[in-house]
């Protein structure tokens, strides 16, 4: 333990003396500042003798810390001395750079002084501290004494108040903001909180307006059981019988969480519109009036139920697969029909899958911004009502905050309620022992309702798809369907010159959006499953909150974090607006929780004595983490990849404020399109998107493979 | 640890990686994609400046503003309607740019001179409604011609129109109707509208592509999109409305505290001359260009043809009249119910 603190301050201290402590103009990696270290690649030290001394805390700190670690001291006041060194560098590090501005300090404690925003220097030292921190926490015994779970913790708690709370206080402060620009106070809060404007229930009781919060919750829980159930239905299909075209039905539920913002709705308005295909059809068939219905709540919930049920199926195959048919088999050996199994004991087994499943489904609803925005009509949500609170005609952002906190109450209560639900109970069935069963195939009830939902749905997927790829190969999709390549001439024109030229306009927009989604996909993934590793398999201190901490970023609509971003990070220390990054931390810090969840759905079926027969072997929770727990974590692996890769190419409300000239996205090229009215090539890029991703995904598939569970994964006849 | 902590480091030394900047001139751009990227290539042609170049939506732009006062990303804002730029430029987020109006048409100087040379007009849109004439035809209703029209009982549940508190289309759609019959004629003919509107959409221009589609009969909105849609051989039909109507004012801004400011000059220099409007037509807009010896199409609203009224910027502009308008609205005409499918 000694020599992990010996490491951190080390290369703590090497930070502080040789790395630029701010931003380097030109860029770290371009390394212009190696050759320039008493300007541009100053490091902190040579800022102190620049005349910057409140620089000075932190590397006093890094010292305190290897002396304690050289000292004669007895193993307890040496963990106690590199808490206290690790804590009060971090406390000094973050005070200054809270302090002191890019111009003169607050409350004029330095006088006329001023910084950059933070660099590689700074960073590394902040890590350094952090770690040291942790490594004392744990030598004072807790966390089981593993300098690694306590470091774990640390780190993603650090990361979730830099890159979560950090940017969101600044919008919850306007909350309490006052009209008119009055300053801050609390007298408007509670009155605008609870105004019926938000809650009116007037739509139930006849003539009137329900308030969006109503709406949202309403829709929510729809989509949330909507989406579970149909998820379910899919996930036994796959696991529980021998349905011919598995393949075929993999690739359909994965088809619609690739697909872009817009396009759904826009093929379900060609389909359902009051002029729709299938609008037309059935007046002409049965002389039914042509309506409007799909502009309202049936519109929506219909989009984000096409939209968001792969996302419950992916969470619950994971699950549903993990039931060990061993449990089953005593089940029948009991003489339980395959009913009674099904309903006693495989069922209760696939809690969490289901808890977590809603969670997501209801989450996802709440949050959903483009679905609402173009099958809405009158019926207003909270995500969109926030939206047009910073963007619209009158800009409040106090609304927005305010709306936003009553998002941020009912992610709070469902997931009070997901837990309450699950309650104490053990979900264990991946064990060490043998198991070599096999499971139970549903009864013939059970499978034919599976079948009765879950195929005219993939039937309908197909023929919404089928449609879009249609669209993009026509004139002018909905009138004149002569078939055309001009479209994706336009967007994906390549001249062959004088070498390669990639002039199709959307090429710049598709390089850097797939190259973000790739870098913040793995990252997202790793920060994910760590998490849940620590949930599942790790006690400490806080952990309820710390979960939930970790779910907040998910909850708040991407309208409101997009603004937070660039109000935390567009200013000194931290300064990252128009660049590569702040997308994709955006991108990372909001689908972490996809990663969270599968990762606590799916390791809450893996025994514990695994664990304990690894540790028991002299392994440490590393390797354990890396040689066991991993690598029966397969297919949650592959959702957290597939699903955060696939979100930072999809979601658009959060990247709209945070795509910047040098790095756009695909996702705003193409809602600039549809907003123009140029429906075939927002429909040709999507096409494009869909193809890159269902390749990504069977490569992704491909090089994680499936996980063993048994000898061999069947179903009884 | 390491695996973690290698990202951590990976995701830390990435913020690092991109901070390179050359000469260049970052454009925000509020007009239609294709239209962006067609100035923005012959500017880049022409004057040999490099131009980043993304587009957003006016409200997006001014929160944008907003939020990044004092250290902005963008240099020049492009395009879009004018009262989020006449609201940026009174609230100190843009500059005065001291370009040369004095050969532009008479209302881009007004609104120079409206504030204080901080935006500069480029364009007019008029404000108009369209009609979807195989519906009109199928529903056996008559044409409509004026704003009265549409309050007619035989359209109920016909016409479509934006939500003024989201869309800046249907605020000028607001604000006309006021300065038109004066403010409470105004909103009871709203209001008798409403009767017949199905559905207050979130986007300005939503209303007008749901009537090409045959979503709804009537939508309300510009005219310059209804052309476009026109000429790509949707079943419509355009209308000026017969008592008037108002329009708004496209502008460019230049952002406060740019670091290039000379180049963003010489954009703000390209977009009002004749040369940098011209090539419009290629890629579909169809509104009013502010230099006189700029083209335009033989089809499009021209200014002479339409009866217009005297638009009050100044007035309707400012943040107070908008939330008592607004206001007034959400209690008069949407608070009145209407035809409306929930």
């Amino acid at each position: 333990m000694t020599r992990t603190a010996n490491l951190w301050s080390l290369l703590g201290l090497a930070g502080f003396f040789l790395l630029p402590w701010y931003m380097a103009a030109g860029g770290f990696w371009s390394f212009g500042w190696v050759a320039d270290p008493g300007g541009n690649g100053a490091s902190a030290f040579t800022n102190i003798l620049q005349g910057r001394v409140w620089l000075l805390g932190a590397g006093l700190a890094l010292a305190a810390a290897l002396i304690v670690s050289l000292a004669p001291l007895s193993h307890l006041a040496r963990a106690r001395g590199w808490l206290i060194a690790g804590v009060a560098g971090l406390t000094l590090l973050a005070g200054q750079a809270l302090m002191i501005l890019r111009n003169g300090s607050r409350f004029d404690l330095f006088g006329d002084v001023s910084q950059a925003g933070m660099g590689a220097g700074a960073c590394v030292v902040a890590l350094a501290l952090l770690f040291i921190a942790t490594t004392g926490i744990s030598a004072l015994g807790r966390g089981r004494g593993d300098a690694f779970v306590t470091g774990l913790v640390g780190l993603i708690v650090a990361l979730v108040a830099v890159f979560v709370f950090y940017p969101m206080a600044f919008v919850l402060v306007q909350a309490f903001s006052l009209r008119g620009g009055a300053g801050l106070g609390v007298s408007e809060f509670l009155p605008r909180l609870f105004a019926s404007e938000n809650w009116s229930l007037a739509c139930f009781t006849g003539r009137g307006w329900c308030g969006p919060a109503v709406n949202s919750l309403v829709l929510a829980i729809m989509t949330g059981v909507g989406t579970t159930l149909l998820g379910l239905a899919f996930a036994l299909i796959f696991t529980r019988t021998n349905f011919g075209a598995k393949k075929f039905l993999r690739v359909l539920t994965i088809l619609p969480i690739i697909t872009p913002p817009f396009v759904i709705g826009l093929a379900l308005i060609l389909l359902f519109g009051r002029t729709g295909t299938m609008t037309e059809f059935f007046a002409d068939l049965f002389g039914w009036e042509k309506t409007r219905w799909l502009y309202s709540i049936w519109g929506v919930w219909l989009a984000q139920m096409l939209s968001f049920t792969p996302i419950a199926f992916l969470v619950l195959i994971g699950v549903v697969e993990g039931v060990s048919p061993s449990m089953e088999e005593a089940s029948q050996t009991l003489d339980a029909n395959r009913w009674q199994t099904f309903r006693y004991v495989s069922l209760p087994l696939m809690r969490p899958g289901l808890a977590n499943a809603f969670l997501l489904g209801f989450i996802e609803s709440l949050a959903d911004f483009g679905n609402p925005l173009v099958l809405g009509g009158n019926f207003n949500v909270l995500s969109t009502e926030i939206y047009f609170a910073i963007v619209g005609t009158v800009a409040d952002p106090a609304k927005a905050a305010i709306l936003s906190m009553i998002l941020l109450f009912m992610t709070l209560g469902a997931f009070m309620v997901q837990r309450k639900w699950l309650g104490n109970k053990n979900y264990a069935t991946v064990t060490g022992k043998a198991d070599n069963g096999q499971h139970a195939s549903l009864n013939p009830g059970m499978k034919w309702l599976c079948y009765g939902l879950a195929l005219p749905w993939a039937a309908f997927t197909l023929v919404v798809y089928s449609l879009i790829v249609f669209g993009s190969f026509v004139k002018l999709w909905g009138y004149d369907h002569s078939f055309t390549l001009d479209h994706y001439k336009r967007a994906f024109a390549i001249v062959f010159r004088n070498g390669v030229h990639f002039v199709g306009s959307a090429w710049d927009s598709y390089f850097s959006t797939l190259t973000i989604a790739a870098i913040s996909a793995p990252l997202t993934a790793a920060v994910g499953l760590a998490t849940a590793y620590l949930l599942v398999r790790q006690k400490f201190a806080g952990k309820g909150a710390f979960e939930f901490s970790t779910m907040l970023s998910f909850a708040i609509p991407g309208t409101v974090i997009g603004v937070a971003y660039v109000m935390a990070f567009n200013f000194p220390p931290i300064e990252l607006t128009g660049t590569a990054i702040i997308l994709i931390l955006v991108f990372v810090f909001r689908n972490m929780p996809v990663g969270v969840r599968g990762g606590i759905a799916a390791m809450s079926q893996l025994d514990k004595s695994l664990d304990e027969a690894s540790i028991t072997l002299g392994a440490n929770s590393f390797t354990t983490l890396r040689r066991v727990i991993l690598p029966l974590m397969g297919p949650a692996i592959l959702a957290a990849l597939t699903y955060s890769f696939v979100r930072a190419i999809t979601s658009v409300s959060a990247v709209i404020f945070l795509v910047s000239a040098r790095h756009n996205m695909a996702t705003s090229f193409i809602v600039g399109r549809v907003e123009n009215n140029e429906y075939g090539i927002a429909i040709a890029y999507a096409t494009v998107l869909i193809v890159t991703m269902l390749a990504a995904i069977l490569l992704l598939q491909a090089l994680i493979g499936r996980r063993r569970l048994r000898r061999v994964d069947r179903v009884a006849a | 640890m390491y695996k973690v902590t290698i990202s951590a480091l990976a995701l830390a030394s990435a913020m690092w990686a991109s901070g390179a900047q050359a000469e260049q001139l970052n454009v925000v751009c509020s007009n239609e994609q294709a239209w962006c990227d067609l100035m923005a290539q012959n500017f880049m042609i022409d004057t040999g400046v490099d131009v980043a170049m993304v587009r957003k939506s006016t409200g997006e732009v001014l929160a944008q503003l907003r939020a990044e006062k004092g250290n902005p990303k963008v240099d020049v804002w492009w395009g879009g309607t004018g009262d989020p730029h006449i609201i940026a430029a009174n609230e100190g987020l843009t500059q005065a740019t001291g370009a040369d109006v004095s050969g532009l048409l008479g209302w881009a100087q007004n609104m120079t001179e409206m504030t204080e040379g901080r935006a500069v007009g480029v364009h007019v849109g008029l404000l108009g409604f369209i009609y979807n004439t195989e519906v009109l035809a199928e529903k056996g209703l008559a044409v409509p011609a004026c704003w009265r029209d549409l309050a007619k009982p035989e359209y109920k549940g016909e016409v479509q129109v934006a939500n003024p508190n989201s869309s800046g289309t249907a605020y000028t759609e607001l604000a006309t109707l006021v300065q038109l019959f004066g403010e409470d004629e105004g909103y009871k003919l709203l209001s008798e509208i409403g009767a017949n509107v199905n559905q207050y959409t979130k986007s300005g221009s939503a209303p007008v592509k749901a009537a090409a589609r045959g979503e709804t009969t009537i939508g309300i909105g510009f005219m310059h999109d209804m052309v476009k849609l026109k000429k790509e051989g949707f079943p419509v039909e355009i209308v000026a409305p017969c008592e008037g109507t108002g329009y708004e004012l496209g502008a460019v801004s230049v952002v406060e505290g740019t670091p290039n400011l000379e180049a963003a000059k010489k954009w703000v220099e390209y977009v009002i001359s004749a040369e940098g409007q011209s090539p419009g037509l290629e890629v579909g807009v169809y509104n009013i260009p502010s230099n006189p010896a700029a083209e335009t199409d033989p089809d499009a609203p021209d200014m002479a043809s339409v009866k217009l009224i005297d638009y009050d910027f100044a007035t309707y502009g400012a943040s107070e009249t908008r939330e008592r308008l607004l206001a007034r609205w959400e209690s008069d005409v949407k608070g009145a119910g209407g035809a409306i499918e929930q």
